[in-house]
C-alpha cells in the first residue's frame, strides 16, 4: 500500500484513462465526446492534487527501489499534471462534430502523461526506458490525429521513425553503461564509478548514446530536425502537450542521469552539453527567423529554449539544477498558453497558420490577442514575466560557474529571438491587411478561457513573485547531494578549459 | 508615512490606471479623460518629492528597501537623489502633456494606446527610482515594449520597420548589460546599488576586471541616449512614433543610467574611456547639427537636433567637472521639456496642414499668432538664449568642460552656432515670408484651450528654469559633486585599458 502511494498520480491517471476508454466504447457512436474530456480533466485535477500531496511523503523508494519520490520527482509531477490539465482543456475547446476518435485522444493524453511522470521518478534506467516508451508512443499516435490532413499522418510517421531510432540509442546507451558498471540503478552507477573505476571507453560511449537519445526527446540541436515538421503537422492542442510535457520529463531524466548517476564524469559531459546548448540556441533562433508559419516558428523557438535549459546544466551547481527545473516550468506555462491561442485561432484543422493570418487578432479579440502578446513577450524574456525570470536564473547560474561566454552567446541569442517573437506581436496589433482572409474567430469556450487563465496567471506569477516556485526548484535540486560537494568544486579547471578553448 | 511609500505610489499608480483602462468602455472620451486623471494624480504625488527633499542630505531619500526574492538576493529597493529627483518629476510632468497631445491625434484603438502609455510611465519612473540592479533592469527592459508596440501600431508609414529597428537596437545591447549585471552579482552576491558602489569603490576588483563590465553598461546606455554613431534608430522612431512617445524616447533614460552607473560604479573606467566619448560627443554634435540643416522634414530635423543636444550632455558628462556634470543633468531635463515642446508644436502643425515638409509652409505667423509665439519661445529656449533654460545648461556644460578640454569645447561651440542656424531657419521658413499656397488654402485655427494647456506649462517651465535655475541646480549639485570627486580622484587610465579602448574604436 505504501508503495502504491508513491505512484499515486500515475495510478489515478491510468484509472482515468481506462475509464475514458471504456466510456468511449459504451457511448453511442455519434454522441458528443465532450463529457469524456471533462472526465479526463477531472482525472488530471485529481492527479495534480495527488502530486501536491506527495510533497508530504518522506523521500524514499518503492517497488524494490525502482521508483523514488523526492522533492525532484514531485516537482516534475506537479508540473506534468498541470501541463496535461491545461492541454486537456485546450483539446476540449477544439472539439467539433467532425473530429473523430476523441475519446481515445483524451485517453492517450492521460496515458502519455503517466509515462512522463514515471520518467521523472524512476531511478532504474530500464523503468526510465519503459516510461519513455509509454510517453513516446502516445505522442506518436496523437501527432497523427488529424487524419484528414496529409500533413498530420506524415508528421506522425516521421516522429515515430526518428523517435524510435532515438529511443534505441537511449537503450543501447543504458546497455553500455550496464556493461561498464554492472548496474542500471542511478545511485549504484555513481557508486560503481566512484569505487570500481570501470572501463572508461564503454562508459563514454554509453554516456554519448544516452545524450543522443534524450537530446532527441528534448529537441536539442543537432537532433532537432523532426521538430518543425511534427509541430506543423500535429493538431495544436497536442503540440501544446508534446512541446512541454515530454520535454520536461526528458530534461528531468537527463538531470537525474547527469547529476545523479554520472556526476564524476562531469568533465566529459559538460563540454558536450556546452556545445549542445550553443548549437541549439543558435540553430533554433536562426531557424525561427525565417519562418512565416507560426507553428514552425514556435517549433524552432522550442529548440532554442531547449538550448537555454541546457545552459543551466553546464553550471554544475544546485543553482543550475534549480534553474533548469524553474525554466521547465516557466517554458511550459508560456508555451502551453500560446498554443492554446494558436489552437483556437487556427481551429482543429489548422486553417490559419501564417503570421500574416494573425494580423489584427488583437482587434477581433482583445483578450486572445492580448494574452498571445503577453506570452510572446514572456518568450522574448521581458522582465516581470516567467520567461524573463527563467532566463535570468539560468544565465545567473551559468555566470556563477564562470561560463561568461556561454552567457554572452545565450543573451545575444535571446536578442535575435526578440526579433521573430516581436514580429508576431506587431502583427497582432497591426491593422488586418485587405488581401488576407479575415480571421474567423468563434467565441472561446469556457475550457479554453480557463486554460488561458491558468497559463497566463502562472507566467505572471513566475515573473513577479517567483519565490515559492524557486524554493520548490531549489528543494528539488537538493536531491542531488553530490551537486554541491564533489561535482561543483573541482570543475573550474575543466570548465575553464572549455571556456578558454573558444 | 507618506515618505516611505511615495515612490511606490508614483511608480505604480500608472500601472493601476492601466489595469482600469483595460476594462473601460471605448465610448466617447472616457479613456483619455481617465488617463489624464491618472497622470495628473501621479504628477501631484510626485510634487511631494521636491517639497520634502532634504537638500543638505547627500545620498538617497524616500527609500524603500525590503526583500523581494531571497535567492538570488533581489530586493525591492527604491530611492531618489538629486539626480533622479528631477527626472522623475520630468516624467510625471510630461505624462498629462502626453495625454493632451494624444487627445485628438489618437482616435482609434484608444484603449490599447492609453494602456501601453501608462505602462510606459511606470517603466520610466521605475528606471529612475530603482536602486536594485535587477529591479532597474526590469524597468529598463519593460520600457522598450510599450514603446515598440505603440510605434508599430501608430506609425503612419513604416511603423513596423521602425518599431523593430528600435527594439533590436536597444534590446541587443541590453542582453550584454544583463550579462554584466549577472557577472557583478556572481562576484559580489548583491544587486543592491548602494552596496555595489561601496564594494567597487574600495578596490575589491582590479580596474581591468571591471573594464568589460563597464563597457557593456556604457554601450547599452549609449544606444539608448543615443550617442553617435549608435543613433541609427532615432530619426525613424521620432518620425513614426506617436508624439507622446517620441517626446520621451530619447535622452533621459540613457543619460540617467550613464550618470548613475558608469560614473557611480565605474569612475576609473569612465575616465579611461572619456577621450573617446568626448570625441564621439563632439562629432555627434556637429553631425547632428549639419544633418539637421539639410532636412526639410520637420520631424527629422528635430530628431537630429535632439541628437546634437544629447551629444552636448555626453560632452558635459565625460569632462568630469562639477559644473559640466550639473549642466549635463540640467540639459537632460531641458531636452525633455524643450525637445518635447517642439515635437508637440510640429504635431499641431501637422494636425492643421497634414504635412511635416517645411518647404510647403510660409507666413503662418499672421494666421496663427499664438502658435507662432510658442514656437519662437521654444526655439529660443532650444538654442540657448539667456533667460531660458537652454542657456543655463549650455553655459554650465561649456564652462565646466572648457577648463578640461578647451580645443574640443571650441569645436562644440560651432555646433551651438549651427543649431541656432537651423532652428531660426525653420522658424523663418514656417512662420515668416509669403503665405504659401498650403497656408492660404486651408482654414487656420489658432491654439484651442486643450492645446494651450499642453504648451503653456512647458513654455513657463522653460522660462522658470532659465530664471530660477538655482532651485534645480541645488539638488543636482548635491548628487553630482561626489560623482565628480570620485571620478577625478581615481587614477586616470590603467595602461591595459587604454589599449583595449584603442581596440574598441
Amino acid at each position: 500500500m505504501n508503495d502504491a502511494l508513491r505512484i499515486l498520480p500515475e495510478i489515478i491517471l491510468t484509472l482515468a484513462g481506462v475509464l475514458v476508454m471504456i466510456a468511449d466504447a459504451l457511448l453511442p457512436k455519434l454522441s458528443s465526446r465532450k463529457p469524456l474530456g471533462w472526465l479526463a480533466v477531472l482525472g488530471a485535477l485529481a492527479a495534480l492534487g495527488a502530486s501536491f500531496w506527495q510533497y508530504q511523503l518522506p523521500a524514499g523508494a518503492a517497488y524494490y527501489g525502482v521508483v523514488q519520490t523526492d522533492a525532484f520527482s514531485v516537482f516534475f509531477h506537479v508540473l506534468i499534471a498541470g501541463i496535461v490539465l491545461a492541454s486537456l482543456l485546450i483539446t476540449l475547446d477544439a472539439v467539433t462534430p467532425e473530429t473523430e476518435g476523441l475519446g481515445e485522444l483524451f485517453a492517450l493524453m492521460l496515458f502519455g502523461s503517466v509515462g512522463m511522470m514515471l520518467m521523472t521518478s524512476a531511478v532504474e534506467l530500464l523503468l526510465v526506458f519503459v516510461a519513455l516508451e509509454i510517453s513516446s508512443i502516445s505522442t506518436y499516435i496523437m501527432a497523427g490525429y488529424r487524419r484528414k490532413s496529409a500533413k498530420s499522418p506524415e508528421s506522425a510517421l516521421k516522429y515515430f521513425l526518428l523517435g524510435s531510432f532515438a529511443t534505441s540509442f537511449f537503450l543501447y546507451g543504458i546497455a553500455l553503461i550496464f556493461g561498464a558498471t554492472g548496474t542500471t540503478r542511478i545511485g549504484a552507477i555513481a557508486d560503481a564509478i566512484a569505487t570500481a573505476n570501470p572501463s572508461s571507453a564503454l562508459l563514454y560511449v554509453g554516456l554519448a548514446m544516452v545524450i543522443v537519445g534524450l537530446g532527441f526527446k528534448v529537441s536539442a540541436a543537432p537532433f532537432h530536425v523532426w521538430t518543425p515538421d511534427v509541430y506543423e503537422g500535429s493538431p495544436s492542442p497536442v503540440v501544446a502537450l508534446m512541446s512541454t510535457g515530454p520535454k520536461a520529463a526528458a530534461f528531468a531524466v537527463l538531470l537525474r542521469i547527469a547529476y545523479g548517476a554520472l556526476p564524476q564524469l562531469h568533465a566529459d559531459w559538460v563540454p558536450i552539453l556546452w556545445w549542445l546548448a550553443v548549437i541549439s540556441m543558435t540553430i533554433g533562433n536562426l531557424g525561427a527567423l525565417r519562418q512565416s508559419n507560426v507553428k514552425r516558428m514556435l517549433a524552432y523557438s522550442s529548440i532554442a529554449h531547449a538550448g537555454y535549459i541546457l545552459v543551466a546544466f553546464t553550471a554544475l551547481s544546485a543553482d543550475g539544477v534549480a534553474a533548469a527545473s524553474f525554466y521547465a516550468v516557466s517554458y511550459a506555462a508560456m508555451n502551453v498558453g500560446i498554443f492554446a491561442i494558436v489552437s483556437h485561432a487556427g481551429g482543429y484543422d489548422d486553417r490559419l497558420t501564417l503570421i500574416d493570418d494573425y494580423r489584427g487578432l488583437a482587434y477581433r479579440s482583445p483578450l486572445l490577442g492580448g494574452a498571445m502578446a503577453f506570452f510572446l513577450i514572456s518568450l522574448i524574456g521581458i522582465p516581470f514575466t516567467g520567461g524573463f525570470f527563467g532566463k535570468f536564473y539560468v544565465f545567473a547560474a551559468a555566470l556563477h560557474s564562470g561560463m561568461v561566454w556561454l552567457a554572452i552567446i545565450g543573451l545575444i541569442n535571446s536578442g535575435i529571438a526578440a526579433f521573430y517573437y516581436l514580429r508576431v506581436v506587431i502583427a497582432l496589433y497591426s491593422r488586418p491587411s485587405e488581401a488576407a482572409p479575415a480571421l474567423a474567430l468563434e467565441k472561446p469556450s469556457l475550457a479554453l478561457l480557463i486554460a488561458i487563465f491558468i497559463t497566463s496567471a502562472a507566467t505572471l506569477i513566475l515573473g513577479i513573485v517567483p519565490g515559492s516556485v524557486l524554493d520548490a526548484a531549489r528543494a528539488a535540486a537538493q536531491t542531488f547531494t553530490s551537486v554541491g560537494q564533489d561535482a561543483a568544486t573541482p570543475t573550474s579547471s575543466s570548465v575553464d578549459a572549455v571556456r578558454t578553448g573558444r | 508615512m507618506l515618505n516611505d511609500h511615495i515612490l511606490t505610489a508614483i511608480t505604480f499608480v500608472p500601472t493601476a490606471g492601466a489595469l482600469v483602462v483595460a476594462f473601460l468602455p471605448r465610448k466617447g472620451r472616457v479613456i483619455p479623460a481617465f488617463t489624464l486623471l491618472v497622470t495628473l494624480v501621479t504628477f501631484v504625488l510626485s510634487l511631494h518629492l521636491p517639497a520634502h527633499f532634504d537638500y543638505a542630505h547627500h545620498g538617497f531619500q524616500f527609500e524603500e528597501n525590503r526583500p523581494w526574492i531571497s535567492s538570488p538576493a533581489i530586493r525591492y529597493h527604491l530611492g531618489v537623489d538629486g539626480l533622479s529627483l528631477w527626472l522623475v518629476l520630468l516624467t510625471t510632468f510630461l505624462g498629462p502633456i502626453g495625454v493632451l497631445i494624444s487627445w485628438r491625434a489618437i482616435e482609434t484603438r484608444t484603449r490599447e494606446f492609453y494602456f501601453l502609455f501608462l505602462l510606459q510611465q511606470t517603466a520610466m519612473v521605475g528606471v529612475f527610482v530603482a536602486l536594485d540592479l535587477f529591479l532597474y533592469y526590469g524597468f529598463w527592459e519593460l520600457s522598450l515594449v510599450p514603446m515598440a508596440i505603440l510605434i508599430a501600431m501608430f506609425g503612419p508609414n513604416r511603423g513596423r520597420a521602425a518599431a523593430l529597428k528600435f527594439f533590436l537596437y536597444t534590446f541587443l545591447p541590453s542582453g550584454l548589460l544583463l550579462v554584466a549585471i549577472l557577472w557583478l552579482y556572481a562576484k559580489t552576491n548583491t544587486f543592491d546599488f548602494v552596496q555595489l558602489q561601496a564594494l567597487l569603490g574600495n578596490g575589491t576588483f582590479a580596474p581591468q576586471a571591471l573594464w568589460w563590465v563597464s563597457l557593456a553598461f556604457l554601450v547599452a546606455f549609449a544606444v539608448k541616449v543615443p550617442v553617435f554613431p549608435l543613433h541609427g534608430w532615432l530619426a525613424d522612431v521620432i518620425q513614426e512614433a506617436p508624439t507622446a512617445m517620441a517626446m520621451v524616447v530619447a535622452g533621459k533614460l540613457g543619460l540617467y543610467s550613464i550618470f548613475r552607473f558608469n560614473l557611480g560604479l565605474f569612475p576609473a573606467q569612465s575616465r579611461a574611456i572619456a577621450p573617446l566619448m568626448i570625441v564621439l560627443a563632439v562629432v555627434g554634435l556637429l553631425y547632428g547639427a549639419l544633418v539637421a540643416l539639410a532636412q526639410t522634414d520637420m520631424k527629422r530635423l528635430i530628431a537630429f537636433s535632439i541628437l546634437g543636444n544629447l551629444s552636448f550632455c555626453t560632452l558635459g558628462i565625460f569632462c568630469f567637472a562639477v559644473a559640466g556634470l550639473n549642466g549635463a543633468v540640467f540639459q537632460t531635463i531641458n531636452e525633455g521639456v524643450t525637445g518635447g515642446a517642439l515635437l508637440v508644436l510640429v504635431a499641431l502643425l501637422y494636425e492643421r496642414y497634414g504635412t511635416y515638409d517645411m518647404t510647403l509652409y510660409g507666413g503662418l505667423a499672421a494666421k496663427l499668432p499664438m502658435l507662432a509665439t510658442l514656437f519662437v519661445i521654444t526655439s529660443l529656449a532650444l538654442i540657448g538664449l539667456p533667460l531660458f533654460n537652454g542657456f543655463i545648461g549650455e553655459f554650465l556644460v561649456l564652462s565646466g568642460s572648457f577648463q578640461v578640454h578647451p580645443q574640443w569645447v571650441a569645436a562644440a561651440t560651432v555646433g551651438v552656432i549651427l543649431s541656432a542656424t537651423y532652428m531660426l531657419w525653420m522658424v523663418q521658413r514656417i512662420f515668416y515670408g509669403k503665405e504659401s499656397s498650403l497656408v492660404v488654402n486651408r482654414p487656420a485655427f489658432d491654439l484651442n484651450v486643450r492645446e494651450q494647456l499642453t504648451l503653456w506649462p512647458m513654455a513657463i517651465l522653460m522660462l522658470a528654469m532659465g530664471v530660477a535655475s538655482p532651485y534645480w541646480i541645488k539638488a543636482i549639485d548635491g548628487a553630482m559633486s561626489p560623482l565628480a570627486g570620485n571620478a577625478t580622484s581615481v587614477p586616470a587610465s590603467p595602461p591595459a585599458a587604454i589599449q583595449l579602448s584603442g581596440g574598441a574604436q
